[in-house]
């Protein structure tokens, strides 16, 4: 590896990012992209955090058949509070504000993003929104589910609907700037030598997220203004009594909020490759396929939104049309899958804490995508729509893959962002005690949704109690698998080890400067010769 | 940089910011940085758009009626040549900056300070442009405002409507037109912003000095608010 230096200055030891200053204003009006990866991290902790409280009490409601805790409307607030908590403030911005942020100039060598002002503005858009829609919630909520469906949303809801959209435009704004700045970076500041087909997939799923962000955020912005304009100025937009269409409003907020679920999921698969890729230390089998099914992905995501219209009264035709779509998106989604495994199948595989998340995510996120296929599938989804079904599915996809995905990356790069190695032991302790309270909480809602459990009520029938019980008595181990590694991770901070510069003998530019890395990110602008995942190059750390 | 510590290179009077290489990558990202920027905004015009059309299908009878009793199509087109006025500022004044600039990347060449010819008026130009637009629009709203045309509580329920047409779908037309030319117009607000500021710093020569394509990314910017206009004007005053 040769290199150009452009820092004489630089001194290994003393500049890392963090300690090059520590006043408040330092971090507060940073435009050093990992400082700012950290006020992102604290945020969504802090929304993930709002997000459970609320899912606690969904839990504990659901333990018995009567509405005997909260009531239908407190209810219907809280599941809402949990699903623009978890969607628009925790789930979107994780992996990409967070690790994209800190890791994407770092793998294309850059010193920062294209634009580093703009990024702390996406922060204090973020921040902002968050603050403005959590207040709504302090004065009293909002009870239109985190789809605001119309008219219900623009006219007859009691909450407070205006104030929660003005939350979710500004972080839909942060949003749409982080992928801008994502896509410049990629596109204009890769290193010497880092060609397009050189680009570690993490790079080439995230583009593919950052396009989607950029293309499908605008819309859903729009239409929660028009919502909001009509509840303001009481004009029909989307009110049948007043001339308007509602089913109009499901298109437009489909048309962001499927892609959506992959601007969620897809940053996953950027990290599931960089892991799978180390802990089997090998490439990745199908580089090219991994890295175009991303884009395929990007690109067929947004023409599938009628799925979630099936029984919306669209036209039968626009249904098929939308069905055969959906099962399309599948075949890159299992393109990723194959390869991994594949990847795996060749590696020698060593099973540290990131990777046992990763294997948690494939294993999740196939049984999610698979019923995806289901209801795709415009028989059975008229049948499970608006039933325990659907949110088995997208919880096995967002909480137990990208949720998942997001803690194995979190403890991948954690040596890299803090200097500090994780407790190993109680790595795996929590990656496990994780995947076996996903399960038992969601495995039962699919068959409670196939009984016939509706989602979105207080109160059930008696005979799904023995399943409820069970789903909520996983929560509590899922609560138990998410407090560990807030716990450890925080305690790692002052009594971890000292984590060398590539812990875990991966390959990538990010492991070629100190850990943490200084504030330019490395002491020269490096050169890149080798393709991606040159593993045959690189030995294998001795623990 | 906000830290004081930041390693002291070459950096410091550089003629581009510390994360580029050279100016020509920075010219080039800033570029980019606005075509992508464009790109979100042809999917925000175009939702609302799609809305529009969409009605406009649903009720062309009431969405025809309306945009005859209630829209001045002459003032629409006054301001269409105002608007197409000023892009030919732009483009002068996109054409005045870049020829002073030296190309982009010629570090070595000592920075020369001094103000590309014609590129203030022209910029002052654009702005004016712009505010006439503002004021014929503020006129178009001042009256339908007398009119009570306005959509809100106090829309007043038209008289004369024609049998078959009902006055609820007038007021949607109402409502997409004021939304429509509303965040129109709240761009043509934030471009004169940045063209405040183009003019300032082109007085004080600091585009010249530093090479920034400054003049050329705004001027991107002005262009798309004036297509937008072009699609908007046929859409919104001409239905037929
Ligand atoms: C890969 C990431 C995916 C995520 C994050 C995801 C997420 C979601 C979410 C959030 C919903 C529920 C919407 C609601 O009713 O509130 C949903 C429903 C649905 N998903 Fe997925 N999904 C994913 C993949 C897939 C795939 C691969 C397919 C099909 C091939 C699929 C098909 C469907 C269908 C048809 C529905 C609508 C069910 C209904 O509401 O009746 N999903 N998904
Ligand atoms: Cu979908």
């Amino acid at each position: 590896m040769t290199s150009i230096p452009y820092n004489p200055a630089f001194d290994e030891r003393s500049h890392t990012y963090l300690n090059i200053d520590y006043g408040v204003r330092s971090w507060l009006l940073t435009t050093d992209h990992k400082r700012i990866a950290i006020l992102y991290m604290l945020g969504i902790t802090f929304f993930f955090f709002i997000g459970g409280a609320a899912a606690v009490l969904i839990r504990i409601e659901l333990m018995t058949p009567a509405g005997d805790l909260l009531s239908d409307d407190t209810y219907n607030k809280m599941f809402t509070l949990h699903g623009v908590m978890m969607v628009f403030f925790f789930l979107i911005p994780s992996i990409p504000a967070v690790l994209g942020n800190f890791l994407i100039p770092l793998m294309l060598g850059a010193r920062d993003l294209a634009f580093p002002r703009l990024n702390l503005m996406s922060w204090y858009l973020y921040m902002i929104g968050g603050a403005i829609a959590l207040t709504a919630l302090i004065l009293g909520g909002v009870d239109t589910g985190w789809t605001f469906y119309t008219p219900y949303s623009s006219v007859y809801s009691n909450g407070y609907v205006v104030m929660t959209i003005v939350g979710i435009f500004l972080a839909g704004f942060s949003s749409i700037l982080t992928g801008l700045n994502f896509i410049v970076t990629t596109h204009k500041m890769r290193a010497p030598g880092l060609y397009w087909t050189r680009l570690p997939l993490f790079i080439w799923s995230m583009y593919a997220t950052s396009v989607m962000q950029v293309l499908g955020t605008p819309v859903v912005a729009i239409t929660l203004t028009l919502v909001a304009i009509e509840r303001l100025f009481h004009v029909g937009i989307f009110n049948p009594a007043w001339g308007g269409d509602p089913i109009l409003f499901q298109h437009l907020f489909w048309f962001y909020s499927h892609p959506a679920v992959y601007i969620m999921v897809l940053p996953s698969m950027a990290v599931v490759s960089e892991i799978v890729a180390c802990f089997s230390h090998q490439r990745v089998y199908g580089y090219i396929f991994v890295a175009f099914s991303s884009l395929a992905i990007a690109l067929i995501s947004f023409l599938v939104w009628g799925h979630h219209m099936f029984v919306s009264g669209q036209s039968t035709y626009a249904s098929m049309i939308f069905s055969i779509l959906s099962f399309m998106v599948a075949i890159p989604s299992a393109v990723k899958v194959f390869n991994w495994t594949a990847t795996l199948y060749r590696g020698s595989v060593d099973l540290k804490t990131p990777m046992l998340y990763v294997l948690g995510f494939i294993g999740l996120f196939t049984l999610g995508g698979l019923t995806g296929l289901f209801l795709a599938s415009i028989a059975v989804d008229v049948h499970v729509t608006d039933t325990y079904f659907i949110v088995a599915h997208f919880h096995y996809i967002m909480v137990g893959g990208a949720v998942s995905a997001y803690l194995g990356g979190i403890h991948f790069w954690w040596p890299k962002m803090t200097g500090k190695m994780y407790p190993e032991w109680w790595g795996r302790f929590a990656a496990f005690v994780l995947f076996i309270g996903f399960n038992l909480t969601f495995f039962p809602q699919f068959i409670l949704g196939y009984l016939g459990m509706p989602r979105r009520y207080h109160a059930y029938a008696e005979e799904f109690q023995v399943l409820n019980v069970m789903s909520t008595a996983g929560a509590s181990i899922l609560a138990v698998g998410y407090l560990l590694p807030f716990c450890y991770l925080i305690w790692s901070l002052k009594y971890g080890k000292t984590a060398p510069a590539n812990p875990f003998g991966a390959a990538g530019l990010e492991w070629q400067t100190t850990s943490p890395p200084p504030t330019l990110n490395f002491e020269s602008t490096p050169i890149v010769e080798d393709e991606a995942y040159a593993y045959d190059k690189i030995e294998v750390p001795y623990d | 940089m906000t830290s004081a510590s930041a390693p002291a290179t070459e950096h410091e009077h550089a003629d581009h910011a510390h994360q580029f290489d050279d100016a020509i990558q920075q010219h080039e990202a800033a570029t980019l940085g606005m075509w992508t920027f464009l790109a979100t905004e042809v999917l925000f015009f175009g939702a609302l758009l799609t809305a529009y059309t969409i009605y406009r299908h649903y009720y062309f009878d009431a969405f025809r009626y309306a945009s005859h009793e209630y829209l001045r199509w002459y003032l629409g087109a006054i301001n269409t040549g105002v608007l197409l006025c000023s892009s030919l500022t732009v483009a002068l004044a996109v054409h005045a900056a870049q020829h002073h600039d030296h190309a982009p990347g010629q570090s070595a060449a000592p920075p020369r300070i001094g103000q590309p010819k014609h590129l203030v008026p022209l910029l002052l130009v654009t702005m004016l442009l712009g505010l006439v637009f503002l004021c014929i629009k503020g006129t178009e709203y001042y009256i339908d405002y007398r009119e009570n045309v306005v959509p809100g509580p106090s829309f007043f329920h038209p008289e004369h409507v024609p049998p078959g047409i009902d006055a609820s779908h007038i007021r949607l037309f109402m409502t997409f037109y004021f939304i429509l030319t509303g965040i129109h117009a709240t761009h043509m607000i934030v471009g004169l912003g940045l063209f405040s500021w183009l003019t300032w710093n082109a007085h004080r020569g600091t585009f010249a000095r530093t090479r920034s394509n400054a003049v050329e990314i705004c001027g991107l910017y002005w262009h798309f608010v004036d297509l937008v206009w072009i699609f908007l004007f046929p859409l919104l005053y001409l239905i037929r």
